[in-house]
C-alpha cells in the first residue's frame, strides 16, 4: 500500500434543506471539495458515495449527473452512521492500492424530520417499548449507565460533555445549532432517555461533505500542504458478552484504535485534535477511554478538568460535535474528516486548535461498524 | 391494552418474540429459551444456525432459561417512537445461564432511584395485544423480586 493524501475537503452547513434533492446537497459539497483541491471532475478516477436513507437510489451516480458524468467507477456505500467514513475509506483503499491516483468521497443525507426514532414495526405489533428498547436513545442511555455502574460516573459528567460541545459550536458556522448551554440548562432539559436529556442528544438533519484523495506523489503536484492519511481502519463488532442484546460500542472502537495507532506508527499521546462519534453525550465519554485518550475509569475526571476543551490537553469535538453540528447520517463521517483537515491546515478559524499536527476522526455505526482515520499534516 | 378476549379454537396465543416459549396446556409455564454452543459454551436467545463467538456450526443444545435474573443496566425512556407509551424502564437483564435479555422492568415507578444494579428480577408474561385474526400476543416482562 502506498501513501495517500487528502488534497481537498468541504462540507455544507448542516441543517434542513427540504427544497433540495439529496444529490444536490452532495453535488454542492463535491464541487467545493474539488475547488479546494484545485481539480475538476475530469481529474477524478473513482468516486465513493455514502448515503443511508436512500441507499438503493444510486446517489453517487445522481451526484455525477449534477457535476460531471465522466463514466468513472462509482461505489455506493451504506454502513449505518459510519456510512460516510466507510465511503471515504473505499476511496482511500482505491488510491492506496495503486489502482487509482485520484478519488472523490462524498457523504450526503436528507433525513427530514424522521430522525433516529424511525417508525414502529412492520405488520403486527412491534416489541419496541414492550420488550425493552432497541432504539438509539435507550441503547446509548444504557451504555452510559454501564459506565456509571463500573466507575461511579454521574449524569453531571455526561452533561458537561454537552456543555463543552455546545460551547465549541459557537465558533463553527457549519454547525446546525450554535446555542451555548449552561450545566443547569443541560441537566434541567427534558429527559429523552435517562441519563441523556434533550441537549445531550444530537439533532437530526440534512447535509453533505466531500473529500478529494490522491496518491502522495500526485498530491504534491497540487498542494504544498497535503494531509497524509496515516491510518484508515474499519472494524465490525466482534463477539462480546452482551453485544447481541446491548450493542457494544466500545470493543470495536478499541480494536479500531489499536489497529489505527499501529498502522500510523503513532499513539494517542501524539494526537492534537479529535472528532469522535458523540451521537449522545454518554457516547463521547466512553470513547475517551476507547480511543486511549485516558486510562479506563478516567473519562469523568477528564471532562471535569477540561482536558477535552479547546485549549485543553487534547481537544475533542472542536466543531461542536454531532451534538451541535448535527448528524446527517451519511455525511457525518466525511464531515468529521473535513473538520480535522481544517485544523491540521490551520484553517479552522476561531475554533482552531493551535499547532495541530496529528488528528483523529472516529465514527460508529450501530449494528455495528467503526471507522478511525488518523490524519497527519 | 386491547380488550380482554379469550383465545378461541381458531385464534391462539402467539409469543411477541420467537425465544419466548408459551406453555402449551393450561398450567404449563411459559419461559424463555436459548441455545448453547457445544464447542465454546456461548449461550444465545432462541435458535441459532451457528455460533458467532467460535464459528462452530454443530447443532446447539436447547436451554431453558431461568425466570430470575439480575438487572445489569437500564435507561428511563421518556421519548420514543409514535404510539409507544412513556416513560418506562428499558433494561438489560443478565440470566444465570450466561445470556442477557432486553426487556421492560415493570412494577416500579420509572425513576433511577428505584433501580439498583444487580437487583433480582423475575419474568412474567402478559397479553399485550390482539391481532386482526383474534390471536393473543403474549409478551414477557420483568419485575423486581419481592424479597421474603
Ligand atoms: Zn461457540
Amino acid at each position: 500500500m502506498r501513501d495517500v493524501a487528502i488534497v481537498g475537503v468541504s462540507m455544507i452547513k448542516f441543517g434542513r434543506y427540504p427544497e433540495k434533492a439529496v444529490q444536490e446537497l452532495g453535488a454542492q459539497a463535491a464541487l467545493l471539495a474539488l475547488k479546494d483541491a484545485g481539480v475538476t471532475m475530469n481529474d477524478i478516477e473513482l468516486m465513493a458515495s455514502g448515503n443511508l436513507y436512500q441507499a438503493s437510489a444510486m446517489i453517487g451516480q445522481r451526484i455525477l449527473k449534477e457535476i460531471g458524468q465522466t463514466g468513472i467507477p462509482v461505489i455506493n456505500v451504506s454502513n449505518a452512521c459510519a456510512t460516510g467514513s466507510t465511503a471515504f475509506r473505499e476511496a482511500y483503499v482505491a488510491v492506496a492500492s495503486g489502482q487509482y491516483d485520484a478519488a472523490l468521497a462524498v457523504g450526503s443525507e436528507q433525513m427530514g424530520k424522521m430522525g433516529l426514532l424511525g417508525g414502529g414495526g412492520g405488520g403486527g405489533i412491534s416489541p419496541e417499548g414492550i420488550v425493552g428498547s432497541g432504539l438509539m436513545p435507550a441503547v446509548f442511555g444504557q451504555a452510559g449507565v454501564e459506565h456509571m455502574r463500573k466507575y461511579g460516573t454521574t449524569q453531571e459528567h455526561f452533561a458537561k460533555i454537552a456543555v463543552k460541545n455546545h460551547k465549541h459550536s459557537m465558533a463553527n458556522p457549519y454547525a446546525q445549532y450554535q446555542i451555548e448551554t449552561s450545566l443547569e440548562d443541560v441537566m434541567n432539559a427534558r429527559v429523552v432517555a435517562w441519563p441523556n436529556t434533550l441537549y445531550m442528544c444530537c439533532p437530526t438533519g440534512d447535509g453533505a461533505a466531500a473529500a478529494v484523495l490522491m496518491s502522495m506523489e500526485k498530491a504534491k503536484q497540487y498542494t504544498t500542504k497535503p494531509i497524509k492519511v496515516a491510518a484508515s481502519v474499519l472494524t465490525s463488532d466482534p463477539w462480546t458478552e452482551r453485544d447481541l442484546t446491548l450493542p457494544d460500542v466500545s470493543t470495536l472502537t478499541r480494536n479500531a484504535s489499536k489497529q489505527a495507532y499501529e498502522e500510523a506508527g503513532l499513539g494517542a499521546d501524539d494526537l492534537n485534535v479529535v472528532e469522535l462519534h458523540d451521537c449522545f453525550a454518554t457516547a463521547e465519554l466512553l470513547h475517551y477511554e476507547n480511543l486511549g485518550l485516558c486510562a479506563d475509569g478516567e473519562a469523568g475526571r477528564m471532562i471535569d478538568e477540561g482536558e477535552t476543551s479547546i485549549g485543553g490537553r487534547i481537544p475533542v469535538a472542536p466543531s461542536g460535535g454531532l451534538l451541535s453540528k448535527g448528524h446527517p447520517l451519511g455525511a457525518t463521517g466525511v464531515a468529521n474528516i473535513c473538520e480535522v483537515v481544517w485544523h491540521l491546515r490551520g484553517q479552522a478559524g476561531a475554533r482552531q486548535v493551535e499547532g495541530a499536527k496529528v488528528g483523529l476522526a472516529h465514527v460508529i455505526g450501530l449494528g455495528s461498524a467503526c471507522t478511525i482515520n488518523v490524519l497527519q499534516a | 391494552m386491547a380488550e380482554a378476549e379469550s383465545a378461541t379454537a381458531e385464534s391462539k396465543q402467539l409469543p411477541i418474540l420467537p425465544f419466548l416459549r408459551l406453555g402449551e396446556k393450561d398450567g404449563e409455564d411459559s419461559y424463555l429459551f436459548g441455545s448453547r454452543c457445544k464447542s465454546c459454551g456461548a449461550t444465545y436467545l432462541g435458535d441459532r444456525m451457528a455460533c458467532s463467538k467460535c464459528c462452530s456450526t454443530d447443532p446447539m443444545d436447547d436451554v431453558r432459561l431461568s425466570d430470575r435474573g439480575e438487572l445489569h443496566v437500564f435507561s428511563i425512556v421518556h421519548q420514543s417512537a409514535p404510539g409507544v407509551p412513556t416513560p418506562y424502564v428499558a433494561a438489560i437483564v443478565d440470566l444465570p445461564e450466561g445470556v442477557s435479555v432486553r426487556c421492560n422492568i415493570e412494577g416500579v415507578e420509572p425513576d433511577p432511584k428505584n433501580l439498583e444494579f444487580g437487583m433480582p428480577v423475575e419474568m412474567y408474561t402478559e397479553k399485550v395485544h390482539t391481532d386482526d385474526d383474534g390471536n393473543e400476543i403474549i409478551a414477557f416482562k420483568f419485575r423486581p423480586v419481592n424479597n421474603n
